[in-house]
């Protein structure tokens, strides 16, 4: 008889680990940002029928990287969550740090008792009455929870993102001032990205219609991004 | 634990009104009392480059007036309304799934439903409350809805079995819409403005209240008068209260010359 190998508890904790990290790593970034009508997300991504970034409820919004099946049945669940609950309460009585919980409790008890954890990076992201009430929420794969201060930047070189957007970054950024730096820390000083290769998308406050959340493309963003 | 519930990962439809039968079926609409509020006229018709809902605000329960002010047309999505006649609470309770459903699937799907398919969502959540129609809680709506691919506003009617009826300028459903669907027929004409419309839904309303007890007419006292909601490319919009207020005074002080309305041509 053949005895199995003993694989400590941290071993195989750091070896999931590193298997998210790199499926993360794979994809291209996706940027949430606090500017002053309310959170802005700005993603690379060259399809329009593909989503990574969403609408949740009225003033919830939802990013992700990752593997694309994994982050979509997250969002999925993640609007059923809200719908129900708004169904069943009020839709005052949706907030975004009940979802981000819930994100967690899932990402984190998939991360330990699945066969492998997801490879997904979500943020959860609510906009307020006024900036000082906006709130942005960062999940990773293993379920860990930060609350995020101005921006976040997920995904591929998500690192050195966050480092151009720290130094460009201030409170009360216009939209498009917001826009052109999340483009800006996108490329890099290496390439040039254009309109079509974004999905951009803004939780605006100060929108009449109870749902906060719409997309800005073609002549909109276009318009946004000239110089 | 706290987490998204197992079950949410599990259906893959799109529907909310299915999804909260599997999850917590005591959400979906159920009557309290046998003996419920009742809801009366609602009228629509279409004009040039959209289509209206109008309601009187009057709740009846027996001989008694339950409501002065109920509301009883809604806004269903960004392109649609629906006006509801029959049990109140039921009623409300069902324009509220409704207006989750079609929510719900245009955030999940990334793109709205089109008009026939929110008319025939509406028709199946009608028939599900069956059972309780023949318990005689029936519920009937009416649905409206501007059409992009057509450009045209179009009306649907229903019956308590989920039937989907489509009709052409005008219908009028709940207990006075007979008188309502009588007056319509007498003024309506496919070149309405929006204006005209508007005024026509309120003549409409105002003979279904002469000769209907639980409909009520416009009440100058209090100030409260039809609720309307039009729908066109510019998506669905309640008009304002000081615009039905003025028409509404306007077609009370015509009426007071002419108690029955207009006078038509005998053939």
């Amino acid at each position: 008889m053949t005895t199995p190998y003993y694989v400590g508890p941290e071993q195989v904790m750091k070896d999931r680990a590193d298997y998210a990290r790199k499926g993360i790593a794979r994809g291209r970034s996706v940027i949430v940002m606090q500017v002053d009508c309310g959170i802005l997300f700005v993603a690379e991504n060259p399809s329009r029928a593909l989503h990574k970034v969403s609408e949740i409820y009225d003033r919830i919004g939802f990013a992700a990287v990752g593997k694309y099946n994994e982050f979509e049945l997250l969002r999925v669940a993640g609007i059923r969550l809200a719908d129900l609950r708004g169904y069943a309460y009020d839709r005052r009585d949706v907030a975004g740090r009940a979802l981000a919980n819930a994100y967690a409790q899932t990402l984190g008890s998939v991360f330990t008792t699945e066969q492998k954890p997801y490879e997904v990076e979500i943020i959860v992201a609510e906009v307020g009455d006024e900036s000082s009430l906006d709130q942005i929420y960062r999940l990773t794969y293993d379920g860990s929870v930060a609350d995020e201060q101005g921006f976040a930047a997920m995904g591929g070189s998500a690192d050195a993102i966050s480092a151009r957007l720290t130094e460009g970054w201030r409170a009360g950024l216009t939209l498009k001032e917001g826009l052109a730096l999340a483009v800006k820390s996108l490329e890099g000083g290496e390439r040039v990205i254009t309109g079509e290769m974004l999905e951009v998308a803004v939780l605006d406050r100060a929108r009449v219609s109870r749902r906060k959340f719409h997309r800005l493309f073609n002549s909109t963003l276009d318009s946004l991004l000239a110089k | 634990m706290n987490g998204l519930d197992a079950r949410f990962f599990e259906s893959v439809g799109t529907s909310f009104a299915d999804f909260v039968l599997k999850i917590s079926p005591d959400l979906l609409p159920r009557p309290h009392s046998i003996e419920a509020p009742h809801g009366t006229t609602i009228v629509a018709l279409s004009y040039q480059g959209g289509v209206l809902m109008a309601g009187d605000r009057r709740a009846t329960m027996g001989n008694l007036i339950a409501s002065r002010d109920i509301e009883k047309v809604f806004v269903a999505d960004e392109y649609s309304v629906v006006g509801i006649a029959g049990t109140a609470g039921l009623a409300v309770e069902l324009v509220k799934l409704f207006q989750v459903e079609l929510e719900h699937y245009e955030k999940i799907e990334g793109s709205s439903l089109s008009l026939d398919g929110k008319a025939n969502r509406l028709a199946s959540l009608i028939r599900g409350n069956l059972p309780l129609a023949m318990q005689g809680l029936a519920v009937v709506p009416l649905f409206a809805g501007f059409d992009p691919d057509s450009n045209i506003g179009r009306i649907f009617s229903y019956d308590v079995t989920g039937g989907r009826y489509e009709e052409s300028s005008f219908h009028a459903v709940g207990s006075g819409s007979i008188f309502a669907r009588g007056a319509l027929k007498k003024i309506y004409q496919e070149t309405f403005t929006r204006e005209e419309s508007i005024l026509a839904s309120l003549a409409a309303l105002y003979d279904a209240a002469d000769d209907d007890s639980a409909t009520g007419g416009p009440d100058l006292a209090r100030n409260i008068y039809p609720l309307i909601i039009t729908v066109s490319r510019e998506g669905a919009v309640k008009v304002g209260d000081e615009e039905v207020e003025r028409l509404s005074r306007q077609l009370v002080e015509s009426r007071t010359l002419r108690p029955d309305g207009p006078k038509a041509e005998l053939i």
